[in-house]
């Protein structure tokens, strides 16, 4: 009967202060509809930055004299090094063919071939390939005793990882990832500003209430109930709203176009059940606690 | 998970005698008073004074004016009394139990034994006059049967059976407190404070609500009303407690809003020429 009593209250509420109970409403759209939005947007950028980041790699040059045999012992140690997560094999023959494709004129005046065989490696964490560069190449000071370098990477002629290159790709995604980062954590606050301003405008328009509520003796909890279920319903609504938007603007603009945008089809992109669940959580939770919380400077004393 | 809530609310009623019990302890100790205020001062933030050393001792069942001129505290002696605020100074005690040791969670059980009815009604504009009276009763948790049963018995003793489903806008302002009187006293709670009832009415209708709270004192409620109505302190001859910067200049039963006086000690007054003239308290 009491759970009763509260719903009636709320949705009185609801009905009778229309106005704020909207304005509400359309704040939680909004912000629910702009974090829609924009959480796949990060997503996919860091998806996107990781993607990048994949691209930095470790080329190990094999010994000019090395034979087929130890050039397979060698694929087989690179693979079983840690922090690696690919190794590809590029011949002489091939590297020459890649770069006469880039500058054929410069290649054509050369009569023979100058390029050693080479392993391309990926490293799985992108931050570790110098670590993985020191790791491989023989220290300086042995270069003199190449026969004592027992072992397939004995075969290593030397190793390099476009130093400037890998540089460019770190800071560049990095800065990426903080951005968006920041932007991120920024509309939260903005959101949550604006939700609680809007909510303690439609209380403060019934203090009045609160105030008769108090005079024959409601404790706290039982003034609070009303507003925190209205808030939840505010929250409901909003949220549900937001999310009928953003899946209009999915099926009919992001799904058609997801072919031809890389952005819009990364692997990484959250998914939309999730997100739903995520939105209408956190939209029901921040209106019904802003609405316990705002009271409470209306129930001291 | 109502269940839940409303069989916890239960055992807490019974385990909190002090504040849900208050109004049973109320009637079997007739020596102690009702309100007892022992030296109390109040000091606002901005430093004006509220209350300065008041004494007072109500019993129960009296009928109490509280008169004065504005700011001399007799708002202030309402608020302390329904824990709106803490005294500076000094002790607040209803039926013998000292206000400021009710811990902030069990106001409203302090609440719910003392009716309260205000110079504006205080009434929610947009519920019913039944809705309005019946809430006070939902609040504290009234069941539904009793609540139906109570609420127009109540409102045929305050003459509005006929109106039940107006809205306040709809009635006038004497209507308008009968209904807060109504809500005030649908619990029928021990002790009824009303400050300036009759404020905004004209003397007809004053004299309806002032024979309403009177009724409702003759049922054994203590009453304190504060008011300018000098008309009607005079007529009803009750226990008038003047206060004037705060402090309690004058207690005298069956008293008048002033000591006699004769239109000479008034004239003088009324210019200005001794302003202290005719407060002075007389012992009845």
């Amino acid at each position: 009967m009491r759970i009763g009593f509260f719903v009636k209250e709320a949705f009185r509420a609801l009905k009778r202060s229309a106005a704020p109970s909207l304005a509400a409403t359309l704040t939680i759209l909004l912000t629910a509809l702009v974090l829609g939005v924009f959480i796949p947007i990060v997503q996919a950028t860091t998806g996107t930055a990781n993607e990048v980041r994949g691209r930095v790699v470790v080329d190990a040059y094999v010994k000019p004299d090395a034979s087929g045999t130890q050039i397979e012992e060698l694929r087989q140690a690179l693979i079983a090094t840690p922090n690696v997560a690919n190794v590809e094999y590029i011949s002489k023959e091939k590297a020459l063919a890649r770069e006469k494709e880039r500058n054929a004129d410069a290649y054509q005046l050369l009569g023979s071939n100058p390029l050693p065989d080479a392993f391309r490696i990926t490293p799985a964490d992108p931050d570790g390939s110098e670590a993985l560069v020191a790791s491989l190449s023989s220290p300086a000071d042995e270069k003199s005793a190449d026969t004592a370098r027992a072992g397939p990477l004995g075969a290593i002629d030397e190793v390099r990882n476009r130093e400037e290159e890998t540089e460019k790709i770190l800071s560049a995604t990095g800065l990426v990832k903080l951005l968006t980062a920041g932007l991120a954590a920024l509309l939260v606050f903005a959101s949550i500003a604006l939700i609680a301003n809007t909510i303690r405008l439609s209380i403060f328009a019934r203090r009045r209430e609160v105030e008769v509520m108090r005079l024959v003796g409601a404790t706290n909890w039982f003034i609070r109930w009303p507003f925190v279920i209205e808030g939840v319903v505010v929250g409901l609504m909003g949220g549900a709203a937001a999310i009928g938007l953003l899946y209009l603007a999915k099926v009919v603009f992001v799904d058609p176009l997801s072919h031809r945008f890389a952005l819009l089809a990364a692997p990484e992109t959250i998914h939309f059940p999730l997100l739903v669940a995520l939105l209408m959580g956190a939209c029901i939770a921040v209106s019904a606690l802003g609405s316990g919380l705002t009271l409470r400077r209306f129930l001291r004393v | 998970m109502a269940a839940t809530r409303t069989s916890r609310r239960a055992s807490a009623r019974t385990r909190e005698p002090a504040s849900e019990g208050m109004a049973k302890r109320l009637a079997p100790r007739r020596d102690v008073p009702v309100v007892e205020l022992r030296g109390v001062s109040k000091v606002y933030d901005g430093g004006s004074v509220g209350l300065e050393q008041a004494w007072m001792r109500i019993a129960r069942g009296e009928f109490v004016f509280l008169v004065g001129p504005t700011g001399c505290g007799k708002s202030t002696t309402l608020k302390l009394l329904l824990k709106e605020m803490e005294p500076s100074e000094g002790e607040v005690l209803i039926s013998g139990s000292d206000v400021s040791r009710i811990p902030r969670r069990k106001v409203p059980y302090l609440r719910r034994n003392i009716g309260v009815v205000f110079q504006d009604y205080k009434l929610l504009p947009n519920r019913t006059i039944y809705a309005n009276v019946a809430y006070s009763l939902e609040v504290i948790g009234e069941g539904r049967a009793s609540i139906r049963r109570k609420v127009p018995e109540i409102l045929r003793l305050v003459g509005l059976s006929t109106k039940l489903h107006s809205y306040p806008d709809e009635l006038s302002g004497g209507e308008q407190q009968r209904v807060s009187i109504a809500r005030a006293f649908v619990n029928h709670p021990p002790l009824l404070l009303a400050d300036e009832p009759t404020g905004n009415l004209d003397p007809e209708t004053s004299i309806g609500i002032m024979q309403l709270i009177y009724r409702i004192n003759r049922a054994g409620t203590t009453v304190i009303v504060a008011t300018h109505d000098r008309d009607m302190v005079d007529k009803m001859r009750r226990r008038v407690i003047e206060l004037q910067d705060g402090r309690v200049i004058r207690d005298q039963l069956s008293g008048l809003y002033r000591p006699d006086e004769s239109t000479r000690e008034f004239g003088i007054r009324l210019r200005g020429e001794s302003p202290g003239a005719g407060l002075e308290g007389r012992p009845s």
